[in-house]
């Protein structure tokens, strides 16, 4: 059997078959980029054993298009969004496994680029892709490629982080800038002819967790604001502890290309998607002291207390403008949209 | 940010808003329309409603796209996406408006229809080159605003001899719908009284301020050409207020920055060359208005999708408890319909203003029911 042609070869049915094609792909395209002793074993599942404490699991399937942009590519984000998802728990991953997709005719120099994405990722993270899976369908029944990764990490003993957990009085606060990664794809979209000098703010933020839990462990709740962005997701937070949040717009972090681009397409940088920023809220007293210990973070140094859990049975979510009114920051529904006219 | 942030001063909107209050004569009603939803859209977000005195009353207009399209034009619509050789492309609030049987084009597209969101029209023409196959249509909806793109569009499709594109045209005018307001069963029975307009921002960046001018002159009815910024609507509120503190009925223009009397005169010539004024178009709310809409003209009759495909007008099925046409007549506010909040929200739209952001009801919904609550609560 020939090799791989990995330059100008793309991906048949074969590849997904069980059979030789399968192996060879799997060998010579994900174990030789993700390599680790349990991928090395060549088992259908990865045996190894965990630190003490509660075990946190999660699962992020990946769907985005275009599969390449500014800051990332669907590779990097598999990897950084379930490690995400894990640490909001205040955990420490420690290993993920990966499911792939994959259409029929998929160039496999771009499957390539993707899985060295990933193993980068995982490998700068400290969290190895230890099991995985791949399928592949007709051309027509996929867009590519899809990634669905789960992540298993434990909680250090005494954590006890939940979105019901917000109680009135409590500060939000807020890991640094927001509307990055939206603004990225969506300038990249097709026909949108939007030029901006933005990237991708895909990012692991574990390690940012890990120092604000370990210096402020009565943080009631951490989450990471992705799709629906951060209004959509301290409507969340709000409904699951039955409170309501004052926010202040002026301290919400925000880019000025970012904010130049939502301002000319006519969206609301609120409800446009992150990929590596936290929200965290915590009891007033601890709160300036966990802003000290997330600003002196590389991933957030440019952290802010943006509002106030506040008591309220309607459970709004509301906010004082830069121009000093009041306005609800309401659930979105569906798609934000650029204006008509 | 420059240009933006200059024209969203508290502190400058404020002063204004004292002004107001200090000019406006507290023996008067003044009960000013802003005609489009943009402007509807800046008023409930910046809270504007809360600056003012209680005699400077807000009415909200028809000028939201998707509103004043008529179930009719979207069943005409949904029924082309469901022709197998069509891919039908059209701006993304269009595709959430229920039509008859509260069938949407989204939902269309669920049951198996070629239904594409675009951001620009010219998407559709790639989309055209791409499916060789395929009839792309364009569903072209929108004021004078979103009009030349179309226009540019059917030019460039002739000049690339694409034989497999076509324009679902339902674009309008804005002058003509304010006429219609003012003629209205409700305005001439005295139920709805418009003492002025604030014109719409960027339509009158396209059609300049001159197509105005009859406002004053027929019906004494003052207007203001605004920006869509806070500030900018204060202005023209203070505008407004003085010229009928002082008896005068004027078009004024307080968009200076972007607004000339005479308009973009290539867009305006663009629009000419492709389109021409259609005998009467029905609008939702408006019933049919004469000569208030736009259709292809005959040279570009290869492009046209109501010619193409030999389209029947149809009437369709309003819900009857929406009360989507008096909101858009200005006859009635959002919170006097029945289906408001429930079992109309954003999530679920039983008529076309709770849709669109730029809808009377969806902006009410958004940023308005907080007062709603805190009013109940202090009761």
């Amino acid at each position: 059997m020939s090799r791989l042609d990995l330059k100008n070869g793309s991906v048949e049915m074969v590849h997904g078959s069980g059979g030789r094609a399968m192996g060879q792909l799997i060998e010579e395209l994900f174990a030789r980029a993700l390599r680790n002793q349990w991928l090395d074993q060549g088992n259908d599942q990865a045996q190894f054993d965990l630190p003490p404490g509660r075990v946190v699991m999660a699962t992020d399937s990946h769907v985005i298009s275009p599969l390449f942009f500014p800051g990332g590519d669907i590779g990097s984000l598999a990897v950084h969004g379930t490690i995400n998802d894990v640490a909001m728990a205040g955990a420490k991953p420690c290993y993920l496994a990966a499911g792939f997709i994959l259409e029929e005719g998929f160039p496999l120099a771009d499957l390539a680029r993707i899985v060295a994405s990933m193993a980068a990722a995982a490998r700068e993270a400290g969290v190895p892709v230890v099991t995985g899976d791949t399928k592949v369908v007709e051309r027509g029944k996929g867009d590519g490629v899809f990634i669905t990764t789960t992540g298993v990490g434990v909680v250090p003993p005494g954590l006890h982080l939940s979105g019901d957990q917000a109680r009135p009085g409590d500060r939000i606060l807020l890991s640094g800038s927001i509307g990055d990664h939206g603004v990225t794809i969506l300038s990249l979209r097709e026909g949108l002819g939007f030029e901006a000098d933005i990237g991708s703010d895909s990012q692991a933020l574990h390690r940012l967790v890990a120092a604000m839990v370990e210096a402020v462990p009565e943080i009631r709740c951490l989450r990471d604001p992705t799709r629906g962005g951060l209004g959509n997701t301290l409507n969340e937070l709000a409904g699951q502890s039955g409170v309501g949040m004052q926010l202040v717009e002026r301290a919400i972090p925000l880019r000025e290309p970012v904010r130049a681009a939502c301002e000319f397409l006519g969206l609301d940088p609120l409800y446009v998607a992150n990929e590596g920023k936290l929200i965290a809220i915590c009891p007033a007293e601890q709160a300036e002291r966990l802003l000290e210990v997330m600003r002196a973070h590389p991933q957030g140094r440019e952290a802010a207390i943006i509002g106030t859990v506040v008591a309220d049975e309607r459970r709004f979510v509301q906010m004082e403008t830069l121009f000093g009114g009041s306005r609800m920051v309401d659930w979105l529904n569906g798609e934000q949209l650029p204006r008509i006219c | 940010m420059k240009y933006v942030d200059e024209f969203r001063d508290g502190a400058t909107a404020r002063q204004l808003a004292a002004r107001i209050a200090a000019e406006a004569d507290p023996a008067r009603a003044y009960r000013l329309m802003e005609f489009c939803g943009g402007h509807t859209h800046a008023i409930f977000r910046y809270g504007i409603p809360d600056l003012l005195p209680a005699n400077v009353r807000l009415i909200h207009g028809p000028g939201c796209p998707v509103c004043v399209m008529p179930i009719g034009r979207l069943d005409m619509a949904i029924e082309l996406a469901r022709r197998p050789e069509v891919i039908l492309c059209t701006y993304g609030d269009m595709l959430r408006v229920p039509a008859s049987g509260r069938i949407s084009l989204l939902k269309a597209r669920a049951e198996g229809a070629a239904v594409r969101m675009l951001y620009s029209p010219v998407e559709a023409l790639k989309l055209a080159q791409d499916n060789p196959n395929k009839e792309v249509v364009f569903f072209a909806i929108g004021f004078e605003t979103t009009t030349p793109p179309t226009a540019l569009v059917i030019e460039q499709a002739r000049k690339l001899g694409l034989a497999n594109f076509s324009v679902f045209c339902n674009h309008v005018l804005t002058p003509a719908a304010m006429h219609a307001i003012l003629a209205t069963p409700e305005a001439r029975a005295g139920a709805l009284q418009l003492d002025g307009f604030i014109g719409p921002a960027h339509v009158s960046t396209v059609i300049g301020s001159a197509p105005y001018a009859p406002f004053p002159e027929q019906y004494g009815t003052p207007l203001v050409i605004a920006g869509f910024e806070p500030l900018d609507l204060l202005q023209a509120l203070l505008m407004l207020v003085r010229q009928l503190n002082e008896g005068r009925a004027e078009v004024e223009n307080q968009f200076t920055r972007a607004v000339t009397a005479e308009g973009n005169r290539k867009a305006k010539a663009l629009t000419e060359r492709v389109f021409e004024l259609r005998e009467s178009f029905e609008w939702r709310g408006l019933g049919a208005v004469p000569h208030s809409a736009l259709q292809i003209r005959e040279a570009f009759a290869a492009f046209d999708a109501e010619r193409r495909f030999a389209l029947e007008p149809r009437t369709g099925l309003e819900n009857k408890a929406c009360e989507c046409p008096a909101i858009l007549r200005g006859a009635k506010s959002p919170r006097d319909c029945k289906l408001f909040g429930n079992p109309c929200s954003p999530d679920n739209p039983l008529g076309s203003c709770m849709v669109s952001s730029e809808g009377a009801c969806a902006a009410w919904y958004a940023y308005g029911r907080q007062r709603q609550g805190a009013a109940e609560v202090a009761r």
